[in-house]
C-alpha cells in the first residue's frame, strides 16, 4: 500500500492525453455495459418488423351475395383497399369484376390485363373481356381468347361471410404465362 | 508509445496475449487501460463515490434506449402520439424500453440529488475544483432541461398541457419574455412547431451539450483527482492510495447493475402510462409535472401579480447563482460537515424546503374533493387508453375508412360532424376523448328519429357533461343522425 501511495501519490498526475483516453474508454465501457444488459430487449425492439404477421384486414368488401344472384353478365365493382403501414393505413379505390355464379359459387376477377396492365373492360355487344391497350381478348369467364396476353384474366381469392362476398385484391406479375402473385 | 520497433517473439504462448500485443500497438489500449485503472484514490474505495458513475450508467441508458425509440418515432403533432401508443401497444418491448426511458429521467434525478448531496456533504467541491464543481452544475440544469423537454414529446393530454405551463412561465422573464416564449413555442400557442423544437433540443442539442460537459467534468476531476474522505486535505493528499480498480470498478460496476435492474423491474412491473391525445379544447385538465418539478409548480401557486416575478424567476435565479458560486464562496480547505455549519445547513434548508413545497402539492390535489376526482379521472383515462387497443392513424389523402360506397346522406352527415366540431369532443369519427365518450355504437341503441330528437334537445346527463344543442335543419339532422348511426 505505502509503496502504492509512493508510486502514485499527489506528486503524479494525470496527463491530459491520458485524461481525454480516460473519457473515451469510460463512455464505450458504461455503454458496452448498458447495452449488453438491455440487450434482449432492444434487438427484440429493433427487430420487430420481422415478426409482424401478415394483416387480417386484408380482405374487401364486395357487396351482398343477393346482388350478384342473378347476374347474367359480369358486373365492375368498386373495392376499398385497406393497406396498413404500421402505424397508418391507407385506404384507396380500385374495381374487380364480379361473374355470373355458377354452381352458386361467385368468382371475382382482377381487371388488370396480364399483358401490360391496362385495365381490361367487359363488352355487353360481343360479350367478351377487351383490353383497350393492345386489343387482347377474354371470353366471359375470364379464359384467354386471343391477343398479345400471355395468360386468362387472373382470378381473386374470395369468400362469403355473413352474406357478404369479400375479395382479397392482388397484383400479379405481367408477361409471363403463369399466374404470379407480387409480394 | 515508444518508437523503437519491438521485434515480435517468435514464440506466442497465449492467444489472448498476442491479440493484446497486436491491438496495443496499433491502438495504445494497454496505456489507456492503465490511465483508466490505476486512477489513485486516497483513503481507499468506497460506496459514497458510486453515484457519479452511476449517473454516467444511467445517460448512457438514456443515449441507448433514446435511438431505439427514434427508431419509430416521429416529432409531428399529428403523429407523434399514434406512433407512441404503437411502439407502447404493437412493437415488441416497446413498453418496457419506452418505460426504462422514461423512468431513467426520474432516476438520473435522484442519483443527480445523491451526487450533489455527497459532494456538499464531504466539501468535495474545495481545493481548485471550481470548474469541476460549475461543471456539474452546467450538467444539471442540462439534464433539467432533457426530462422537461421530453416530457412534451408524446403529445398526451398531460404532456401538452404540463409544457404548456410550463412554457408560460416563460412569458414571466423581465423584458424578453414573451417574444422568448414564442421562440421557444414557436408561436403563440404550443403547437406541431413546438414539438419540432423540443425534439431538436431533446436529440440532437442536449444530449451533444451533455456529452461535452460529462467529458469536460470527467477532465476536471481527472486533474484534481479524487477529493476522497472528509477528513482528507482536498489538495495534498496525504492518506495512502488504492487503484481505481479493482476495488472502486468493481463498486461502481455492481452498482450500475443493480440501477440498471432497479429500472428494469419497475419497467416490468409498473409500465409507463400514455394518456389519450392531446386535446387543447379539453378544459377540465388538471395539469401536473412530473414528480421532480411539482415543488417548483407549488411554490408558482403561493405567488401572484408582480410576486411572480420576484419568486417564480428572480429567486430561482439567485439561488442558482448562489448554489454555482459555492466553491468560490466557502474557500476555506476545511470539510467536516460539523464545522461547515452554513454551506451544509444551507443545502439541508433547500431539501427540506423542496420536499415541503413537493409534499404540499400532492397533498393539495387530494384533499379537494373536486380535485381529487378529476386527478383520479385522469388517471382513469389514462388506464383505459392503455387498455384499449391500438388504432392506426388514416393517412392523409384516402377516403374515410367504410364511406367511400357510403349512402350520400352518411357522407354529408360526416361532413357536418367535422364542422359542428363534434369531432373536437368527441373525437375523429366519434372515438371520443377524453372530454367526451365515444359515439360508436350509439346505431343500436337509438332510432334515427330518437337521435335526431336527442342531438336537437340533450338530456341533463349530456348537458351536465357540456353538450350543446344542435340547431340544423331538419334534413341534415337527418344526416346527422345517420352518420352516427353507422359509426361503429
Amino acid at each position: 500500500m505505502n509503496t502504492l501511495a509512493e508510486d502514485q501519490g499527489h506528486a503524479k498526475v494525470a496527463a491530459p492525453k491520458g485524461r481525454r483516453s480516460f473519457v473515451m474508454a469510460m463512455f464505450a465501457v458504461s455503454g458496452t455495459v448498458v447495452g449488453a444488459l438491455l440487450a434482449i430487449p432492444l434487438f427484440r425492439f429493433a427487430t420487430f418488423p420481422l415478426r409482424k404477421t401478415a394483416s387480417e384486414d386484408d380482405w374487401s368488401d364486395v357487396g351482398l351475395v343477393t346482388d350478384f344472384n342473378a347476374l347474367t353478365a359480369p358486373v365492375a365493382k368498386t373495392i376499398t383497399l385497406e393497406r396498413r403501414d404500421a402505424w397508418q393505413v391507407a385506404s384507396s379505390q380500385t374495381a374487380v369484376y364480379v361473374l355470373p355464379g355458377s354452381d352458386g359459387v361467385l368468382k371475382v376477377l382482377s381487371p388488370v390485363c396480364p399483358h401490360l396492365g391496362c385495365s381490361v373492360q367487359w363488352q355487353d355487344a360481343q360479350q367478351k373481356f377487351i383490353c383497350p391497350c393492345h386489343s387482347g381478348t377474354f371470353a366471359m369467364d375470364g379464359t384467354r381468347l386471343g391477343g398479345p396476353p400471355p395468360r386468362s384474366m387472373d382470378t381473386l381469392e374470395s369468400k362469403v361471410e355473413n352474406g357478404k362476398l369479400k375479395v382479397r385484391y392482388q397484383y400479379f406479375r405481367q408477361l409471363v404465362s403463369n399466374k404470379e402473385p407480387m409480394a | 508509445m515508444s518508437r523503437h520497433t519491438t521485434p515480435e517473439p517468435e514464440t506466442k504462448p497465449h492467444l489472448a496475449d498476442r491479440l493484446d500485443t497486436w491491438l496495443d500497438a496499433r491502438t495504445g489500449v494497454d496505456s489507456i487501460l492503465h490511465e483508466s485503472l490505476d486512477e489513485p484514490i486516497h483513503g481507499g474505495a468506497s460506496w459514497a463515490y458510486v453515484f457519479g458513475s452511476g449517473l454516467l450508467f444511467l445517460f448512457m441508458s438514456q443515449v441507448i434506449t433514446g435511438v431505439f425509440l427514434a427508431l419509430y418515432y416521429v416529432p409531428s403533432a399529428d403523429h407523434a402520439h399514434t406512433v407512441v401508443s404503437y411502439i407502447v401497444k404493437v412493437v415488441s418491448a416497446g413498453s418496457f424500453i419506452r418505460s426504462i426511458h422514461a423512468y431513467g429521467s426520474s432516476g438520473i434525478i435522484i442519483l443527480l440529488c445523491l451526487h450533489i448531496g455527497q459532494t456538499v456533504l464531504y466539501g468535495s467541491y474545495k481545493g481548485k475544483r471550481e470548474l469541476l464543481w460549475l461543471s456539474g452544475c452546467i450538467l444539471m440544469a442540462l439534464m433539467l432541461c432533457m426530462a422537461f423537454t421530453g416530457y412534451l414529446l408524446p403529445w398526451d393530454e398531460k404532456a401538452y398541457f404540463a409544457t404548456a405551463v410550463g412554457t408560460n412561465l416563460v412569458a414571466e422573464v423581465p423584458w424578453i419574455g414573451p417574444v422568448l416564449q414564442k421562440l421557444v413555442r414557436g408561436g403563440d400557442q404550443m403547437g406541431t412547431l413546438t414539438l419540432s423544437r423540443f425534439f431538436v433540443l431533446h436529440v440532437f442539442v442536449l444530449p451533444g451539450m451533455l456529452i461535452a460537459f460529462i467529458a469536460g467534468h470527467v477532465f476536471f476531476f481527472r486533474k484534481a483527482g479524487a477529493a476522497g474522505p472528509i477528513h482528507e486535505d482536498p489538495i495534498a493528499p496525504k492518506l495512502p492510495s488504492v487503484p481505481f480498480y479493482p476495488r472502486q470498478v468493481l463498486m461502481d460496476a455492481a452498482f450500475a447493475v443493480v440501477l440498471i435492474g432497479l429500472l428494469a423491474l419497475i419497467a416490468k412491473t409498473i409500465p409507463m402510462d400514455l394518456g389519450p391525445a392531446a386535446n387543447p379544447a379539453d378544459t377540465h385538465f388538471l395539469p401536473r409535472p412530473e414528480w421532480y418539478y411539482r415543488p417548483a409548480f407549488q411554490w408558482l401557486k403561493y405567488l401572484s401579480g408582480r410576486w411572480s416575478l420576484v419568486g417564480g424567476i428572480l429567486l430561482p435565479a439567485l439561488l442558482a447563482v448562489v448554489f454555482a458560486a459555492a466553491p468560490f464562496l466557502d474557500r476555506r480547505l476545511e470539510r467536516r460537515p460539523w464545522k461547515r455549519p452554513i454551506s451544509v445547513g444551507a443545502f439541508l434548508l433547500f431539501l427540506v424546503a423542496y420536499t415541503g413545497l413537493g409534499i404540499a402539492s400532492y397533498h393539495d390535489d387530494y384533499s379537494d374533493p373536486g380535485m381529487a376526482a378529476q386527478m383520479y379521472k385522469q388517471d382513469a383515462d389514462s388506464k383505459a387508453f392503455m387498455e384499449s387497443p391500438f388504432v392506426p392513424e388514416t393517412a392523409a389523402g384516402s377516403i374515410p375508412a367504410g364511406l367511400a360506397s357510403a349512402d350520400p346522406n352518411v357522407v354529408k352527415g360526416h361532413v357536418l360532424f367535422q364542422a359542428q366540431s363534434c369531432s373536437s369532443c368527441h373525437g375523429e369519427a366519434g372515438i371520443g376523448t377524453a372530454a367526451a365518450g365515444p359515439l360508436t355504437g350509439v346505431g343500436a341503441k337509438y332510432t334515427e328519429d330518437q337521435l335526431g330528437a336527442l342531438l336537437h334537445s340533450p338530456n341533463p346527463l349530456m348537458t351536465a357533461g357540456g353538450m350543446q344543442p344542435v340547431d340544423l335543419k331538419t334534413a341534415d339532422l337527418q344526416a346527422l343522425s345517420a352518420y352516427l348511426r353507422q359509426l361503429h
